[in-house]
């Protein structure tokens, strides 16, 4: 196990520096490298974005942890040997979890008394939120890189620029693929905190124990294997953005935890008493029926009042009208160009299909549909056969009178409305006009959710996805 | 030969970066993992894609490199090759640390 230097900085001001504090306070990653090019100091900002401790990169040559493309074709430190001056560059870095992201770094060397190097301090700014905005600024009917024309998705589009710049929690809701995560990285990229690291944690993807170091951190000897502290993901987006996604599938007593952090705004690692003030502004997503889940005792009430202070729900495709032409027209452009296909659009028949499917997966769906009409078309013209199969097998239904969707959607609409007049007191259900108007099979339907309500039940919980 | 071995190199060492490398180690190993054929091939430009044709035509066992993308870590292990990224230094270190099961990604 590495012990690493603890340095400070003397004669500056009246009492001596905390070198490690001072860095660890700059929102961009620095990395500190000897004559030979070995890693002996990186801040907290380079190792939330490259995804490596001080102590494993400590000694380490530096193009074996930042991982940028020019370290290998055109080192920024060997090329400024000769004159002394900062070199500065745009390339990407590949971090730990296996992510390419292009990076804007600056290379300058550390000279002592005589104006001999004796190190090289690299600053490394990450810009992909940055290059994605400008690619997609001409596009209009967008906000970042969301788009859509529909009332639904103007209201949001006017929300989303003031909600930005305040510094509140939000929940986003919506079900899965209307683009959750695209809004959470919008407003992180939009708001004051734009310079600050952007850190996403799903909730769902790791098990309880896991999760709670992964996003408190833990002290070194806390349980077996924690053999060095562990900053955890709320130290790491200090002066950032942290991401809680699938919130909804947080465990009950890590949303305490939570509760308490949102309260005093400290997080305290697993295992340590001394607590770490972050500065961490909170998006969460799910989607999830939260008031659901409260109802069934899954999520706690508190917790939902404190991340629901702005909410924004992101309506599903089927109900943002004259959205899916534009989204078909904005990925087919956008797959034609990045594949080099020599295509010029869509057929009429082709189109209806695509304008009349209901998406369930949303933009996801639609976004991969077009992705594979286009690869795997060789005409021209994309017809029928170049779509995926089971579009058209819904088609089939879609032309034999209602779809599938429609039936259960209209079913739905009628028990749902069945419920209500069932057990609104103000309802007069004595006279016969009223009973009939109900069919025997919607009574039955509406008891069995109304049943759910009251008893709890997998169903009602996960029934839309 | 029982098993392949592919290693990415940057000179003497394990490519930092696997879609940059424009040399590549093939290691022939025989019973007992012992080094039978050594061959390097240097490729006419850096390409990930291309490695990993290359891997699939030498039908590679393992691969130890080290960044590589989400996209190309799924593929080769969808493949069937194990791959041990994120390794730094000497590849000859790297294979006697996977000679002695104690190679690990990320170190």
């Amino acid at each position: 196990m590495i012990t690493l230097p603890h340095p400070f900085i003397k004669n500056l001001l009246t009492a001596p520096l905390d070198f490690t504090h001072l860095l660890d306070e700059i929102p961009m990653g620095v990395l500190i490298l000897d004559t030979h090019r070995r890693v002996v100091f990186l801040n907290r900002a380079f190792e939330a974005l490259s995804g490596f401790s001080p102590s494993m990169a400590y000694g380490i040559q530096c193009y074996n942890i930042l991982r940028g493309a020019a370290c290998i074709s055109n080192c920024p430190v060997l090329s400024i040997k000769d004159d002394n001056r900062a070199v500065f560059c745009e390339t990407d870095m590949i971090n730990l979890n296996r992510q390419r992201i292009p990076i804007r770094m600056t290379t300058a060397p550390i000279l002592d008394d005589n104006f001999n190097i004796t190190g090289f301090i690299e600053t490394i700014g990450n810009i992909r939120l940055s290059q994605k905005i400008d690619r997609e600024k001409s596009v209009a009917y967008s906000f970042a890189n969301i788009i859509g024309r529909s009332p639904q998705m103007e209201k949001i589009f006017q929300t989303l620029p003031i909600l930005a710049q305040s510094d509140v929690s939000i929940l986003i809701t919506g079900e899965t693929g209307t683009g959750k995560d695209l809004v959470a990285e919008a407003i992180h990229q939009t708001s004051g905190r734009e310079s600050g690291p952007f850190i996403k944690i799903n909730c769902g993807a790791l098990p309880e124990t896991l999760l709670e170091s992964e996003i408190f951190g833990h002290q070194k000897g806390a349980f077996t294997g924690a053999v060095e502290n562990k900053p955890g993901r709320f130290k790491l987006a200090h002066n950032g953005t942290i991401f809680l996604t699938e919130i909804g599938d947080l465990p009950l007593s890590l949303q305490v935890k939570l509760l308490t952090f949102l309260d005093d705004k400290i997080i305290y690692p697993l295992g340590s008493t001394k607590g770490f003030k972050a500065n961490v502004r909170i998006i969460a997503a799910t989607h999830r029926n939260m008031e659901q889940m409260v109802a069934l005792g899954r999520f706690r009430k508190d917790l939902l009042f404190r991340l629901n202070v702005a909410r924004i729900h992101l309506p599903p495709l089927r109900e943002r009208e004259g959205d899916i032409r534009l989204l078909i027209d904005h990925f087919f452009n956008s797959y034609k160009q990045q594949l080099d296909k020599k295509i010029n659009g869509f057929s009429k028949e082709t189109l209806m299909v695509l304008l009349n499917y209901k998406y369930e997966g949303n933009i996801r769906e639609l976004k991969n549909i077009v992705e594979y009409a286009i690869n795997v078309s060789t005409n021209p013209t994309i017809e029928l056969h170049h779509l995926p199969s089971y579009l058209l097998e819904s088609s089939h239904s879609i032309e034999s009178g209602q779809s599938e969707i429609e039936k259960q959607t209209l079913k739905n609409d009628n028990t749902a409305t069945a419920a209500d007049s069932l057990f609104n007191p103000k309802n007069n259900l004595t006279t016969p006009e009223t009973w009939s108007s109900i069919q025997r099979e919607i009574i039955i339907e509406a008891l069995k959710i109304r049943q759910q309500k009251f008893w709890g039940g997998e169903e009602a919980l996960y029934g839309e996805k | 030969m029982i098993h392949k071995i592919t290693i990415p190199l940057y000179h003497e060492e394990v490519a930092p970066r696997f879609d940059m490398a424009t040399e590549v180690l093939i290691l022939i190993l025989s019973k007992g993992n012992i080094i039978e054929e050594e061959k390097t091939i240097i490729l006419p430009r850096s390409s990930a894609d291309d490695l990993c044709h290359l891997m699939l035509a030498e039908k590679t066992n393992t691969l130890i490199c080290g960044a590589i993308e989400e996209e190309y870590y799924q593929f080769l292990k969808w493949k069937k090759i194990a791959v041990y990224d994120s390794i730094a230094g000497n590849w000859s270190r790297a294979f006697h640390c996977w000679n002695k099961n104690i190679l690990k990604s990320g170190y």
